[in-house]
């Protein structure tokens, strides 16, 4: 009789973790394409669907960096606080804030000039979103507030707030009651690539990404977080202040989101409508995870998930499939990368049976 | 009067499905596993009820299907988290995620469909008291199930063997693994159970509450679950004043809105949202203070007895 | 075998307990290695060896807790194979481990019956009181069923753990260092606890490294070294030295504590000093002392007597109720625990995975850890030099000894005496003005050991004030200049020769009992 167990593993290559993620990532397409044949959808022709929405032309290719900008930077915004073991679920809201503040600033304090608007949108928007972050991460400091509940209450307050204003002050007269703000004039636009609709969002994205890894590697602040992120207890012994980081962070985080928030309105809608931010938030928990908390891997991963979203808007033409089939695989895809963790931090060993004299005794005493 | 029975029973209606949710987290949150699924779960519990009551004509077959698919859906959950001792957090956002999409999925042709649910009935005599029999006891089976449900777990947890031996392991799973409880065992009993209950919360909704489908119908009912497990400090009692609570104001914020009042509707829905945020923090800021009334000591920390400190 | 109560030792007659060629594996290293082990009836029996010698493992394999790589036991001359704790604890092996595994939230009673078959659904409170109570009084081991665990002192946690394992009819009892939550005094009545059990049948296994205690209650002893078994013998046949020698390997080597009676002037005082604990119970009241440079002050105590609210008071890790700290003249009672480290108070706290150090950290991280914000680590205030923080780790390493396969890999995968090391090298590389440290050498080998007690002779000798808190009291009537004895979070006394004083006299301290030691 042969037993298997687990051991604890002292260290893994980052070969290794990308393999363990690529082989997860396979899982969560096959155990999705079971669900899938069991819904009677075929998942060959779904998949290769994705695919060739997502890849098979230019526009799809576009289309998918399109999607990329956006969970690029929520990703960024959950890996800051999740790094410090902060649970910030509110991307969205956050997000939804940053294009609320853009929105204010081209109706409020609008000046005919690109680079005027660009500054104050994108400082309002990141003002805007990191208030928002904060908020949370001031009652998680104060009064140790569980920060899940809050950002995500928060989220339904923004989407409310949002709707406030796009059913009231802020509503086109010229929409047909649809719910959205006038288009905004071509000088509070986000400059775009060719006559594609990728935008100049991508290059903020980029940089977030490459700054957010120099934080963490190089940086003070990141040493900080990190350690907090490990034990609040030991950071406190070396002179950590607790609160202002969280605060911070909270804030950068928020920041981030909230920036993202005015690249969609600034750089793809064009205008403030209602149902712009289809769960990035969400899939930005996703991304950050997937990325085993990595900045330089979340342009990538972020990517991978573009072209899930791409391909699922082709599902809905294509097939009549409804966008929640995405929503179930990526489910999937953070089910199996969970399970896969386990064989980057244990190894399975075999062990002898317990219990049978297969060893010789010593006539000790 | 004329406005306080209606509103108080329409309280009461739309706090339990909540409450079925909450008593079931309790329970799961008890035993040391946080599942923060619950919004999923009762997605996924409410395209069940409602499928299975179309398809059988019988809502109790439905709710019985509620029941089943949650627990099916929490199997995926208790793996993660007790098996494989992953995070906690990110398997129940996954969970969300999975369940939220599923139903989705599966729920594709049947938009806006109808059903005929439960109806209810009043209990004779104690329908009768003037006040409190239209608000307690004009409801359909499942509320009168709640209530026998919170005090059932309420003696439960705290005055017997098994309640205990819960309590046991969500406090200190090392300790009572050493003692011979098996932890691995009870807390899978009692994740499924929970989910179970949340699986059952979402079918009240489907069945009973709407009597259809639409996707998402929960609208952020699971989330105001896993708060009110705060604002209960895990006793089953605190539950349901929490649940009724949170029942009150959504009834509160839908008349207002039937009544036609000059605040706009974004911010009437925004209510309950708000409410639970402001709770939470009330909660919270008066639970410093406090010592044993906090969340189970080893909540949310997965356990491997060989493994040494 | 029950028909015969009195000759509970017929030659004929299998041991009670019987381990045969334990093998147990961590991180491919042994634990254990071809163990051989038994236990008569009516016996108390010890099992000695230094920290990390893999007495804790070998008793953790016969409770059931891990599963042993290969060896049989037998109980009662019967083959058994647990695969868990709950097969163990029905055979009537029960373990009090030095952790207790009591649920704090949970009252005295409802811990008792953790685990038990056999009870009805809904429990019968009055019943199981009346039968602890009766438990409590045959044995000697008085508590209050009715109280909650996490009310109790450490001593009647202890308490409680004994009957919990009295209650379901253990046969064998291990005790995993039982006296180093207990005073002098009460060590004594808990002997007598011990041969009321053995009179009764039981048979006790006694977990220690106190050879002095040992050799005063137990009938045989079993030593272990490096994971293996060296040999067993009878008690009444051995002295220290042979033991210790068995034990270690080699003749101990006593510590060369510089008699200099030369002490700087004042560095630290504390006046009246009153702080709460976690749960907000006034946990340390009116302290006041003054500690010189070049001084070892000894604090001794039974352990949650208030030395670990002290340690945190004197970091900036609690704030003060009342009281004033003033160090090197300054008052420094509002500061912030950064204050307290750029003062140059280092702090060596006993839970060094969970606070000293990150585990999960490289060894360059963890060294960077007190000094990261300031120049040379610090670049700009902003930046790291990662390149600097290498080389000095390099430095920390070779200097210290420490055995690491590289200076990228996480501390956790270190042995315990190493890990000790790096947090202690790291805590002494800036030369300290205040050292606070607290059980320095638990858990260590009697090398790594030395090696501390060593380093903190020398510090003593540089100039740095010294604060020793430890239960131990031979390590303190060693090492330290003066010792005080702190209660229930307040000082009972001071002891001014340490090498003149009986353990007696701290006991009783301990205890609670004040008195003004002049000696």
């Amino acid at each position: 009789m042969t037993k298997w167990r687990l051991e604890p593993r002292a260290s893994s290559s980052i070969f290794f973790s990308a393999a363990i993620t690529s082989a997860s990532l396979c899982a969560a397409l096959v155990a999705g394409g079971v669900l899938m044949t069991l819904m009677k959808v075929n998942p060959l022709v779904s998949y290769s669907e994705i695919l060739r929405g997502a890849l098979g032309s230019g526009y799809g290719f576009s289309e998918t960096l399109v999607k990329a900008i956006p969970i690029t930077l929520t990703g960024l915004a959950c890996l800051f606080s999740f790094k410090m073991m902060i649970w910030n679920i509110g991307a969205e809201g956050q997000l939804v804030m940053g294009a609320l503040a853009s929105a204010a600033v081209v109706r409020y304090f609008y000046f005919d000039s690109h680079v005027a608007m660009f500054i104050l949108m994108f400082a309002a928007s990141a003002i805007s979103g990191g208030v928002w972050g904060a908020i949370p991460g001031f009652l998680k400091g104060r009064w140790a507030v569980n920060e899940i509940i809050a950002t995500l209450m928060l989220n339904y307050i923004a989407l409310y707030t949002m709707d406030f204003m796009l059913y009231g002050a802020w509503k086109d007269p010229m929409s047909m009651g649809f719910p959205m703000t006038a288009p905004f004039p071509d000088s509070a636009r986000l400059w775009r690539f060719g006559n594609t609709r990728v935008h100049a969002g991508i290059v903020i994205a980029v940089i977030v990404s490459f700054l957010a890894w120099i934080v963490m590697r190089w940086t003070q602040w990141g040493f900080e977080i990190r350690v907090i992120g490990e034990s609040q207890r030991a950071a406190r012994y070396f002179g950590m202040s607790i609160m202002r980081n969280i605060l911070l962070v909270m804030f950068v985080s928020g920041a981030i989101a909230g920036i993202c928030g005015f690249g969609e309105v600034a750089g793809l809608q064009g205008r403030l409508s209602r149902g712009f931010a289809v769960g990035y938030g969400f899939t930005g928990v996703i991304v950050a995870w997937l990325a085993r908390l990595n900045p330089l891997a979340v342009p990538l991963v972020a990517f991978l998930m573009g072209i899930l979203l791409v391909g699922g808007d082709t599902l809905q033409v294509v097939m009549a499939l409804p966008l929640s089939s995405v929503q179930m695989i990526q489910g999937m895809i953070l089910f199996s990368i969970l399970g896969g963790e386990l064989f980057s931090k244990y190894r399975l060993r075999r062990v002898g049976a317990a219990g049978r004299s297969d060893v010789p005794t010593e006539g000790a005493v | 009067m004329d406005i306080l029975i209606p509103m108080l029973a329409a309280a009461i209606r739309s706090g339990t499905p909540v409450l079925y949710s909450v008593l079931g987290e309790i329970l799961t949150e008890r035993s040391g596993v946080m599942n923060l699924g619950l919004e999923g779960l009762m997605l996924v519990g409410a395209f069940a009820g409602f499928a299975v009551t179309q398809s059988t004509g019988s809502p109790y077959a439905g709710l019985a299907a509620a029941f089943l698919a949650g627990v099916l859906v929490t199997l995926i959950h208790a793996f993660l988290c007790i098996t494989m001792g992953a995070n906690q957090v990110v398997s129940g956002l996954a969970l969300t995620m999975f369940g939220g999409g599923m139903s989705g999925m599966l729920g594709r042709g049947h938009i806006g469909e109808t059903i005929k649910g439960l109806s209810p009935f009043r209990i004779p005599i104690l329908g009768d008291i003037p006040l409190i029999g239209p608000v307690l006891f004009h409801h359909d089976i499942m509320v009168y199930i709640s209530y026998i449900l919170v005090a059932a777990l309420g003696f439960f947890i705290f005055r017997t063997r098994p309640g205990m031996n819960l309590r046991a392991v969500g406090e200190n799973p090392r300790a009572s693994d050493a003692m011979g409880l098996s932890v691995a065992g009870i807390r899978y009993f009692y994740t499924l159970v929970g989910g179970g209950l949340s699986g059952i919360a979402g079918g009240y909704l489907s069945v009973v509450y709407t009597q259809m489908w639409v996707e998402g119908m929960t609208s952020g009912r699971g989330w105001i679950a896993v708060a009110l497990v705060i604002f209960s400090i895990w006793h089953p009692f605190r539950a349901a004043l929490g649940c009724y609570l949170f029942g009150g104001i959504d009834a509160l914020q839908m008349r207002m809105q039937a009544a036609g009042t000059s605040i706009p509707a974004p911010l009437l829905l925004m209510l309950p949202y708000l409410m639970t945020l402001v709770v939470l923090t009330f909660i919270s800021i008066r639970k410093r203070q406090g010592i044993l009334l906090g969340a189970p000591a080893s909540l949310g920390n997965p356990f491997r007895r060989e493994e040494r400190e | 075998m029950s028909s015969e109560p009195k000759s509970v030792n017929d030659a004929n007659m299998p041991p009670l307990v019987s381990m045969r060629g334990i093998d147990k594996i961590f991180f491919g290293s042994y634990a254990n290695k071809g163990v051989d082990f038994n236990l008569k009836r009516g016996e108390v029996h010890a099992l000695l060896g230094e920290n990390g010698a893999g007495k804790t493992t070998l008793m953790n394999v016969l409770s059931g807790i891990y599963a042993p790589d290969a060896g049989t036991i037998s109980i009662d001359g019967r083959d058994v194979s647990f695969r868990s704790p709950r097969d163990a604890i029905a055979s009537g092996i029960g373990m009090v481990h030095q952790h207790f595994m009591l649920i704090p939230a949970l009252s005295v009673w409802e811990n008792m019956l953790l685990g038990m078959g056999g009870i009805p659904f809904v429990m019968k409170k009055h019943e199981i009181v009346a039968r602890i109570k009766e438990l409590s009084k045959r044995y000697a081991l008085s508590v209050d069923p009715e109280a909650y665990v996490w009310t109790l002192s450490i001593g009647e946690q202890q308490r409680v753990e004994i009957l919990k394992m009295l209650y379901r009819g253990t046969k064998v009892l291990i005790l995993d260092e039982p006296t180093s939550v207990l005073t002098p005094q009460e060590t004594r009545d808990f002997f007598v606890t011990l041969r009321v059990m053995t009179e009764a049948g039981h048979g006790v296994i006694l977990i220690s490294h106190k050879i002095d205690e040992i050799l005063s209650i137990s009938d045989r002893l079993s030593i272990l070294r490096k994971g293996e078994h060296i040999g067993t013998v009878n008690a009444s046949g051995v002295t220290r030295e042979t033991v210790a020698e068995m034990m270690v390997g080699r003749v101990l080597r006593p510590i060369k504590r510089p008699d200099s009676e030369r002490h700087g002037p004042t560095i630290l005082s504390c006046a009246r000093l009153s702080a709460r604990n976690d749960r907000g119970a006034l946990s340390l009241s009116g302290v006041s002392f003054d500690l010189a440079a070049s001084e070892i002050l000894g604090v001794a105590g039974v352990v949650g007597n208030g030395q670990g609210e002290l340690c945190e008071v004197l970091t900036g890790l609690r704030s003060l109720d009342s009281g004033e700290i003033t160090l090197k003249g300054d008052n420094v009672s509002l500061c912030t625990p950064r204050e307290f480290i750029r003062r140059g108070v280092s702090y060596i706290p006993v839970d060094r995975k969970g606070m000293g150090l990150v585990p999960n950290m490289n060894l360059k991280e963890n060294a960077a850890l007190k000094r990261y914000w300031k120049k040379p680590a610090s670049v700009k205030k902003i930046f790291l030099d990662w390149e600097y923080i290498a080389g000095l780790t390099g430095e920390l390493v070779a200097r210290y000894a420490i055995q690491a396969d590289s200076l990228a890999s996480p501390v956790r995968v270190l042995s315990g005496g190493n890990i000790q090391k790096l947090m202690l090298a790291r805590e002494l590389s800036e030369a300290p003005s205040v050292i606070l440290a607290m059980h320095p050498v638990w858990g260590l080998d009697v090398g790594a050991a030395e090696f501390v007690h060593e380093r903190i002779l020398e510090e003593r000798e540089r100039g740095a004030g010294i604060m020793l808190i430890s239960e131990d009291l031979d390590e303190l009537m060693e090492l330290s200049d003066r010792i005080i004895v702190m209660s229930r979070g307040k000082i009972m006394g001071t002891v001014r020769r340490p090498r003149d004083a009986t353990k007696e006299e701290i006991g009783l301290m301990m205890a609670g009992e004040s008195m003004e030691a002049t000696r």
